[in-house]
């Protein structure tokens, strides 16, 4: 890649050519700021979320179709987003992190208590969702925008603010209590910070920090969560009670065997054995019905969206989408990894939903969002004269 | 141009560093990956044979089996409690066609109000198993019954469900001594064997349902059964049945049981009466009752409150739970202890003249007759209820006398072998009243013990026991409600009881039996209207509790007082003397005097069990009762 075209990338907004000039060189793709690549193994996935989404509902084909349509409704929102140009979404940072963290003090003090957490701000009868959702990418966002400004790598002074800008939201969504996703909006940030090249031993240095604050994060967690912790550790200790999730998920995935039971003949899925079998916890009835080869399948689709995911990060021409796009791209892993993690017991039980696959609205537009910024800050470098 | 060099050169290494980092990312990406991988294939290949078998025991559902709980009869084999089928109407969705249509086929031959349509049609549409019946009416009657079997075809999908559940014929006569059942609550279900009671709803809660709850209830069997994928049964792979609980038989007389809720007569009161060589109790009853069949479903709101506020405490169990002042019932056996203790022989007299004085005290304590009695020997003064006898010999015996005595004919402990929820009622002591009030015993308590008032108080039941061991000669005997479990004769416990009582003469037991004789049979007889035409040779007590208690030479009227302020009339009694089959004792609380207002229901029920039962005339289940309404002599 030529220097020019860097440098003029960095003198500010991308200059728009004529399209008449540029069009025999741009594809159907480009024009639409979408990569088929990417996109392709997006549908992929979605698809067989949804045929194991109907085994898993007990074959309940509204829940499929409502799942489908808000599948339609994500895409349709990461088609949009793919048409902002970086530049919009970095005007875009400072305005969506502030009402964020709006929205979130005001599910702290007035928040409709959902689902035994107070995690949903409703506004009756017209819309009800999770701020904290929105913040998965607000906060990345944010702390991109502010380092992209800045000098790279990042200093101590960068660092300050930085953790200022993830912790005020991080602390309220802790509080509401979201432990999942105040980490997984912990995580975005944190990799924005590792990717504008951090130094090493800054890094290990906080590293060593956060492994001896364990403890104090253990003292401010509530029942219920250090329950799931030691859970973990001895499912066998309360078989009936927290640990019965982890006996039930692992029975179900390993007696999967390597060629799973076949779909809809999963006995502890269809038995009802499985808790929250359509929402967090899918991967048991995947592993079980189709077992490891099933399993690899699609580990290896979603190692591919994130290889490619990195690939279109590592294209970008400026520092706020490079940042961003890579952050987007790592949590989604994050997602997948802490997921499959704890249907499988090696992980604690957070809420952590198995990404395009698990029952669940807010995510999946989360998640498509994510790519649709992902796909805009590729999409319109190409946009440069050469 | 510098600083744009600089820059430039900073965006190239910016690049540089991040397109190292996002190869380190993809590197743990792929390692974390591989994490998982090795944790799938430890499950799914090396652990497979262990989580294989794990998840096929989780296809066999083990599924409890109730056992069917032991029904209660009376001595003579007259069912008490049994177990009614309920019909319940339920509907399978899986394998209604059309639901409206079966709806409004139903509404139309069972005339189904159309709210309890529109109620299960929203119960419907919860997420139930489509296969698992829903209830759509519970309680069906024999035509609803009967029409449902006739259009059976025309309705696919819906079943005609029966469920034991408990009845108590006579729920009203028998509901204190049965008590009931109702459904296993929280606090019970700690306690209980949860793979005994895994399909059991009901449990006994009070009287002989719950002392009897382990005969009863039987033992669970269980039933392994395959599910097919959808939960349904798809097979039975094993069986143990459950064993039904135990037959009880009771030594209460349904007859005689009825006999004394009549002559209660809708008052408040208890009867209690005892077999005094075996111990079994022929009939308990409290009035007033309750329909204990209402709390086998769940009693509603309304009606528990309406029961529980009653002034009446239908609720409440006076034959074991009520304590009484025994009132002058209890000279007999201040005449015992006097004779056991050498403080008196029959033939002792005392000169009444209508008072009794302590030494050395002003305080006049009366004789129910103001003039007095005259002289009196111990005869005499059981016959006519003389007060100032027994103030004079309580006085010389001393209250720890009194109380280890009185302890010997079952007063202040809780008397019967299997009597749930028995109260132990109170008889003083100077230890009792040290702990209790912090104060010594007042020589003047005595006295009012003597004559079955002051701190002294009894419970029908250890009444009627006492009596019992008066009637054989001071041998102990226990009450108890079970004749035969499984038609194995219950054997009498030898619990640690108390000792029998001797008297030096054994012939003193008669002078205190011709004493109580003379009660009803004699000139002077306080319940000597009671008495009149006796087939047999009946000795009794009568006995009157003060609820209002008077000031010193105050008179009683007892007109002017309310009603519940009355005097509680008390009889004790058994018969036949020389041949004691029944020992009976009578509570009819604010009635008045004992010997006008109790003697007479005591005779009719020893009547009742002596002429008619015993000489097996009296058809089963008849309790032909007048109520004498004789006055008689005021006794104190």
């Amino acid at each position: 890649m030529a220097m020019h075209d860097l440098a003029r990338g960095l003198r500010g907004r991308p200059i728009k050519p004529p399209l008449s000039g540029m069009s025999r060189r741009r594809s159907l793709w480009e024009r639409i700021h979408l990569d088929p690549w990417l996109l392709a193994m997006l549908l992929v996935l979605m698809l067989s979320g949804l045929v194991v989404l109907y085994s898993a509902s007990g074959q309940r084909l509204d829940v499929v179709i409502a799942q489908g349509v808000r599948f339609g409704v994500a895409l349709t929102g990461m088609v949009i987003i793919a048409q902002f140009t970086p530049a919009t979404l970095l005007r875009w940072a400072l305005p969506a992190y502030l009402a964020g963290m709006a929205m979130l003090v005001a599910v702290e003090v007035m928040g409709d208590m959902g689902m035994g957490a107070q995690r949903w701000l409703v506004i009756p009868g017209v819309v009800r969702f999770q701020p904290s959702e929105m913040m998965k990418l607000a906060v990345p966002m944010m702390v991109a925008a502010w380092l992209s400004r800045r000098e790279l790598p990042p200093g101590w002074q960068d660092l300050v603010v930085c953790a200022v800008l993830i912790g005020a939201p991080v602390l309220l969504i802790a509080r509401q209590p979201d432990l999942g996703t105040s980490l997984l909006v912990a995580m975005a940030a944190v990799f924005v910070i590792l990717l504008a090249g951090l130094s090493w031993r800054v890094i290990l240095l906080l590293g060593g920090l956060a492994a001896s604050a364990l403890p104090l994060l253990w003292m401010t967690m509530h029942a219920y969560q250090r329950q799931r912790v030691l859970t973990l550790l001895d499912p066998q200790s309360d078989p009936l009670g927290a640990g019965w999730n982890i006996i039930q998920s692992t029975t179900a995935i390993g007696s999967g065997g390597l060629w799973g039971k076949g779909w809809l003949q999963g006995t502890q899925s269809q038995l009802e054995f499985l808790p929250e079998r359509h929402t967090d916890f899918i991967v048991a009835v995947l592993g079980e019905e189709f077992g490891l080869v099933g399993m690899l399948a699609f580990l290896a689709l979603y190692l591919m969206i994130v290889c490619r995911g990195l690939w279109l990060a590592g294209a970008a021409q400026e520092t706020f989408g490079r940042l961003l796009a890579g952050s987007i791209i790592l949590t989604f892993f994050i997602y997948v990894f802490v997921n499959v993690g704890m249907v499988s017991g090696i992980l604690p039980v957070v809420g952590v939903p198995l990404p395009l696959v698990s029952y669940g609205g807010t995510s999946s537009v989360t998640l498509l969002a994510g790519f649709g910024i992902l796909m805009a800050i590729h999409s319109h470098r190409r946009l440069l004269p050469r | 141009m510098r600083q744009q060099r600089d820059t430039l050169k900073n965006t190239e290494q910016e690049l540089r560093v991040f397109r190292l980092r996002a190869l380190l990312a993809v590197l743990v990406v792929i390692i974390l990956t591989g994490l998982l991988t090795g944790r799938l294939f430890y499950l799914q290949v090396v652990q497979h044979e262990v989580y294989s078998t794990r998840s096929e025991k989780n296809r066999v559902r083990v599924e409890p089996l109730p056992p069917t709980r032991g029904l209660i009869y009376d001595r003579n084999g007259v069912l008490l409690a049994e177990n009614r089928p309920t019909y319940n109407l339920t509907l399978v969705r899986e394998r209604v066609d059309d639901l409206d249509e079966t709806l409004s086929l139903l509404v139309d031959l069972l005339e189904l109000p159309e709210e309890e349509v529109e109620a299960f049609r929203q119960r419907s549409r919860q997420r139930q198993r489509p296969f698992q019946p829903a209830l759509l009416m519970s309680d069906l009657d024999e035509e609803q019954i009967a029409r449902l079997a006739v259009n059976r075809h025309r309705l696919p999908g819906v079943e005609v469900e029966a469920q034991l559940l408990r009845y108590y014929p006579d729920a009203e006569d028998l509901s204190h001594v049965l008590g009931y059942v109702g459904r296993i609550n929280a606090e019970e279900l700690q306690t209980l064997d949860t793979g005994d009671y895994a399909g059991t709803h009901f449990i006994g809660k009070t009287g002989v349902e719950r002392f009897y709850e382990d005969e009863l209830h039987g033992q669970a069997g269980l039933r392994k059964v395959e599910t097919n994928a959808r939960g349904r049964v798809l097979r039975e792979l094993g069986r143990t049945d459950p064993v039904p609980g135990e037959t009880l038989t009771l030594t209460l007389d349904k007859p005689l049981q009825q006999l004394a809720v009549d002559l209660l007569d809708g008052r408040r009161g208890a009867i209690v009466a005892i077999a005094p060589q075996s111990g079994e109790i022929l009939a308990m009853a409290s009035v007033p009752g309750f329909d204990s069949n209402q709390f086998v479903t769940g009693i509603d709101v309304a009606a528990y409150r309406a029961l529980q506020q009653d002034l009446d405490l239908p609720l409440f169990n006076r034959a074991i739970r009520g304590s009484y002042p025994a009132g002058s019932t209890i000279k007999p056996f201040m005449a015992i202890t006097g004779l056991k203790e050498g403080v008196v022989t029959p033939d002792t007299t005392i000169y009444d003249p209508g008072y009794y004085q302590l030494p050395n005290d002003d305080r006049r304590y009366r004789n129910w007759l103001r003039w007095g009695h005259g002289r009196v020997d111990l005869e005499r003064a059981l016959a006519v209820s003389n007060n100032t006898y027994f103030y004079s010999l309580a006085h010389e015996l001393g209250i720890d006398r009194i109380h280890d005595s009185l302890a010997q004919f079952g007063f202040g402990q809780r008397v019967a072998a299997d009597v749930a929820g028995e109260s132990q009622a109170l008889l003083p002591s100077r230890d009792w009243k040290k702990a209790r009030y912090n104060q010594p015993w007042y020589p003047g308590e005595t006295l009012s013990v003597g004559i079955g008032q002051g701190y002294l108080q009894i419970t029908p039941l250890q009444l009627a026991t006492a009596t019992a061991v008066l009637a054989n000669r001071g041998d102990w005997v226990q009450p108890r409600l079970a004749l035969e479990v499984d038609g194995v004769p219950v054997p009498t416990a030898l619990p640690e009881t108390p000792p029998d009582i001797d008297l030096t003469n054994a012939a003193w037991w008669d002078r205190v039996y011709s004493g109580m004789e003379k009660v009803l049979s004699g000139r002077e007889g306080t319940a000597r209207r009671s008495g009149v035409g006796l087939e047999y040779r009946m000795a009794g007590k009568s006995g009157t509790a003060q609820v209002f208690s008077l000031g010193q030479d105050q008179r009683y009227n007892a007109a002017e007082l309310e009603e519940r302020l009355r005097d509680h009339a008390l009889f004790m009694a058994f018969a036949p003397v020389e041949d004691p089959q029944i020992a009976v004792s009578v509570i009819v609380e604010n009635a008045g005097g004992g010997s006008s207002h109790a003697a007479g229901l005591a005779r009719e029920m020893a009547d009742f069990w002596l002429l008619d039962r015993q000489a097996g005339k009296a058809p089963v289940g008849a309790g032909e009762a007048g109520n004498p309404d004789d006055s008689a002599t005021e006794d104190g």
